[in-house]
């Protein structure tokens, strides 16, 4: 059963946290023993983890210069989790002054600290929110009064839906963030998926299963279908590393081995 | 010593080559060289340092956390790239020098490490702490509300654990049962068990406890603390612990005692006479449907319908009050006289009661339960000052129970009653299945008509027609019979005035006519000689219309000539004819199809319509034949006989006698000069296939 949002949050800090994990594999310090154990088993398991997880960050921050570059400036970063490094406002901050972002995460201890370390930041809000509601976040009067929503948004799902199961239909929430953006908008994601290490990644899914928030990798016509109306912009969903890499970077051979998906869908003018 | 810009880019190259995947730095590979280009300028700096300082790399250390190189390997392969690049060459001094600068750079690192380290944790256990605060307000708000509702609920709720222990009661609830919160505590969930209570109620608890369901309602009385009874509708439902295991049970009830009271209050007013308490026909025919649903084959039941003898005359005489003041004394003494579990005792309306009796053993059982009512009944009433003395009489019916269709029923005891009525009153009568079939009422028989016809239950039977001259066959009169499935053969003096009613005459004439013309071709066919059928047509087929139509299709059908067929009408259907039906006569008639006057002599003694209407037989009523003989000794009937003989020659019409039963008869009509005869002496109506068989057979 889905708890009611009015209900308070549990918070358990012996259980690890998703946000807490990809902390520390980020090489992060916010985090805890219980988190620590966890993320040190999955790299025992998996020792590309720590270099896939940078892989996912640095796609986050080429994604964010492109939106810009598309003239966006207004981000929607759910699921941004502890910001550690590479924050997203700041990512978006260098490549224009003047965007604006609005964090939302599930994880209250997350959106604490995020509400710390952006103190009273006017272009940057961060509310606690469930994807899973997604009327709930974009009638959030911080999201309504930081973003324009007759402008273009780039909503960020980075590393988010595989910690969506089927049974919360991640398609109709996304059609229906869709539904409240203007034309121009853009979606931005990256999936962990089973394509290509099917036993590796079923331990990998089997371990989170003991956080609140358990995986359901998917494969790449699955991640391709989640953008639904959205266009699917050059070169389409394809390996994290492989999506705009940087000029001049070296394909690590670590990162090729990455099994994890990246895109990012465009919504066009309806005709 | 010096190292080249060269040397640094290089450095710098390697440098970022070999640290970028060791943590994650939010730089592109080409940013990421130009920081380091810039800390290995620093380096070079402190290399060449003189007096040499190597202080001064701990900053490049602490640089490298800055830029979220935060994993160990990035310290690592930051030394070892400084000493393999410059520690390599053999110059003791530089060695020292490379050393210090590692030491240095390794400190720097690490302290500022720890100092993020610190600052992160620190971080996260404010954040986790706020969150939690946060997150304990919201349940302290939380469990404000609960308090609030739980205390300002117009709904009971009590909440326990799951050994039945009642924990707390809100106030509702101990208003409801009547209980303290603390007498409340003192009882065990257990205990609120009610006598009314239904077996699943308490399997729907058990299984809650014990966690194989986690909520159930149901309708459930409690007993008060004053001992009256409350009637809830409850739901309850199970708190389960982190683990999932069943911990609380939490139980919400509302008081719906005064609805429910309501409801039985309305559901007797619905089932119960308002003048006389008695239950009304709704609630009879409820239990006597259920009584009747029954399958078991040795259970039987029984009615006594009641009816006040001439109790008209009393609300007459005395007016409606005093009248329903009577009624309301039988009424208590009736139900006085009955078994209330087996019995029920009715008011159906008027000065009409019924007992319905269960479980009768023979109508045996219902005689005694009428003698009892009406005895009842027959005791003098004071009411008013006045003394009335009345009478009922009973209808019983006693039957087994399964498969009783309760209309019939009831219509039987009516019929019943009827009799008891006719037979004097002040008595009652009972059932029986014969008299009632051969009663069967006029009314019944016309609702049945329409049914008959379409599923074909009426015949056709023949009876010949002889010419007395010589004994020829010269036809056969066609005779209506109905052939129902349970009151047997009718014959058309039980339908046929009711069929005149209804207009069914119409299409059942139309048959008759059609099935009639049909059996003489049939008879020609076979034969080969041309019988005349004689069919008998109401007033209403001649006043509704059509009658020439039907007569000319049939006969174009069936190839007859004209003369072939003859209508038979009664005098009276004639006689009440004045205006159209005399068009119509007249047509058929010169059409050449014959016209007789059936039962001639019973009807109207004025005969003026010989004169106005084509007439072309008589047909002589049975009632002057069967006493004809030729050596009889009254000679009446013989000379009544000869003189419409007479007349019906002169007029030119031919006579046929009916119902000649013996051979003197006709042997005495023979004499007379009678043309034709028909009865059983030459062939009783018989079906059309014994028609044959009827008329081989010997005959003089």
């Amino acid at each position: 059963m889905t708890r009611p949002s009015w209900a308070p949050p549990e918070i358990d800090l012996d259980r690890p946290s998703a946000a807490r994990v990809y902390d520390y594999y980020l090489g992060g310090f916010h985090n805890f023993p219980a988190d620590r154990a966890m993320a040190q088993e999955a790299i025992r398991m998996w020792p590309e983890l720590p270099v896939m997880m940078q892989a996912n960050r640095a796609f986050l921050r080429r994604a964010i210069r492109y939106c810009v570059s598309r003239g966006i400036t207004q981000f929607l970063d759910i699921g941004s989790g502890i910001p550690t490094v590479g924050n997203s406002h700041e990512v978006a901050r260098q490549a224009d002054p003047q965007s604006r972002v609005v964090y939302v995460d599930i994880d209250p201890i997350a959106v604490a600290h995020s509400r710390a370390i952006l103190g009273d930041d006017p272009a940057t809000r961060v509310l606690q929110g469930d994807l899973r509601r997604p009327d709930e976040i974009l009638n959030d009067e911080r999201v309504r009064e930081l973003l324009d929503l007759d402008r273009p948004v780039a909503v960020l799902l980075v590393a988010l839906l595989h910690f969506v199961p089927d049974a919360d239909q991640p398609r109709e929430v996304i059609a229906q963030l869709g539904d409240a953006l203007v034309e121009g908008s853009m979606l931005v994601v990256s999936h962990a998926s089973s394509d290509g290490q099917p036993e590796l990644a079923a331990r990998h899914q089997q371990l989170y299963s003991r956080t609140p928030t358990p995986m359901t990798m998917r494969s790449k016509v699955e991640i391709e279908s989640l953008f639904g109306d959205f266009a699917l912009q050059e070169p389409g969903v394809v390996p994290i590393a492989r999506w705009h890499p940087d000029p001049g970077a070296q394909a690590h051979p670590e990162s090729e081995r990455m099994v994890g998906f990246a895109g990012v869908g465009l919504k066009e003018t309806v005709r | 010593m010096s190292i080249s810009d060269e040397a640094i880019r290089a450095f710098a190259a390697e440098w970022a080559r070999t640290i970028a995947g060791t943590s994650y730095v939010p730089l592109g590979l080409v940013e990421l060289e130009s920081t380091l280009t810039e800390l290995t300028g620093e380096l070079r700096c402190v290399l060449a340092s003189d007096p040499f300082d190597p202080a001064p790399a701990a900053r490049v250390g602490a640089a490298l956390v800055d830029r979220h190189f935060t994993h160990p390997d990035s310290i690592a392969c930051t030394v070892g790239l400084v000493s393999r690049s410059w520690g390599g060459v053999n110059d003791p001094d530089l060695r020292d020098r490379v050393a210090g600068l590692a030491g240095a750079l390794a400190a720097g690192y690490a302290e500022r490490l720890q100092e993020r380290t610190f600052a992160e944790q620190d971080a996260i256990r404010r954040a986790a702490m706020i969150a939690q605060n946060e997150a304990e307000r919201a349940a302290r708000e939380l469990q404000a509300r609960f308090r609030a509702v739980f205390s300002g609920a117009a709904v009971g709720i009590g909440v326990g654990d799951v050994d039945g222990r009642i924990l707390d009661v809100n106030p509702a609830l101990q208003k409801m049962l009547g209980y303290t919160v603390e007498e409340m505590r003192r009882r065990n969930v257990g205990e609120f068990i009610h006598p009314a209570d239904t077996a699943d109620v308490w399997q729907l608890y058990q299984q809650l406890i014990t966690g194989t369901i986690d909520t159930f309602r149901t309708a459930k009385r409690f007993v008060r603390q004053d001992g009256d009874t409350v009637w809830t509708q409850l739901a309850v439902s199970l708190i389960r612990d982190n683990r999932g295991r069943p911990e609380f049970q939490i139980a919400v009830m509302e008081d719906v005692t005064d609805l429910r009271r309501l409801q039985i209050r309305l559901e007797h007013q619905a089932h119960h006479d308002a003048l006389t308490g008695l239950a009304n026909r709704a609630l009879f025919q409820q239990r006597l449907g259920e009584l009747a649903a029954t399958t078991d084959p040795t259970e039987r039941i029984g009615l006594c319908l009641l009816d006040l003898d001439g109790f008209k005359a009393i609300n007459d005489s005395v007016g409606h009050g005093v009248g329903d003041r009577v009624l309301v004394e039988i009424a208590a003494r009736l139900g006085q006289t009955v078994d209330g579990d087996r019995q029920l005792v009715a008011r159906l309306g008027g000065d009409e009661f019924v007992i319905l009796v269960a479980g009768t053993s023979d109508a045996q059982d219902m005689v005694a339960v009428a003698e009892a009512a009406l005895a009842a009944v027959a005791r003098p009433v004071s009411v008013a000052g006045g003394v009335f003395n009345v009478t009922a009489s009973a209808g019983l019916v006693e039957r087994t129970a399964a498969g009783a269709d309760p209309a019939e029923l009831v219509r039987a005891a009516d019929i019943t009653l009827y009799w008891a009525k006719a037979e004097g009153k002040a008595r009652w009568a009972i059932f029986d299945p014969e008299r009632s079939l051969r009663e069967v009422d006029q009314y019944t028989l016309a609702q049945l008509l329409p049914t008959a016809l379409d599923r074909g239950e009426f015949r056709l039977h023949y009876q010949p027609l002889i010419a007395l001259a010589d004994g020829r066959f010269t036809g056969f009169e066609a005779l209506l019979r109905w052939e129902h499935p349970r009151l047997g053969r009718l014959r058309p003096d039980r339908f046929i005035a009711a069929a005149e009613e209804s207009g069914i005459i119409v299409p059942i004439g139309q048959w008759v006519l059609q099935e009639s013309c049909r059996q003489a071709r049939r008879w020609f066919e076979i034969t080969g000689s041309r019988p005349c059928v004689s069919v008998n047509v109401a007033l209403r087929q001649l006043s509704d219309g059509g009658l020439l139509d039907d007569v000319l299709r049939v006969l174009e059908a069936e190839q007859l000539t004209p003369d072939q067929l003859q209508l038979e009408l009664t005098e009276r259907a004639v006689i009440g004819s004045d205006h159209e039906p005399l068009a119509e006569l007249q047509a058929l008639a010169a059409l050449g199809v014959g016209i007789a006057i059936d039962d001639f002599g019973t009807g109207y003694s004025n005969m003026t319509y010989l004169r106005r209407l084509p007439i072309t037989a008589l047909k002589l009523d049975q009632s002057f034949v069967s006493e004809l003989r030729p050596d009889a000794a009254d000679q009446t009937d013989a000379k009544i006989v000869r003189s419409i003989l007479t007349l019906a020659h002169d007029l030119g019409l031919t006579v046929t006698a009916e119902g000649v039963e013996t051979a003197a008869q006709a042997q005495a009509l023979r004499e007379l000069g009678c043309d034709q005869a028909q009865g059983v002496f030459f062939g009783a109506p018989v079906p059309a296939d014994e028609l044959g068989r009827t008329l081989r057979g010997p005959r003089s």
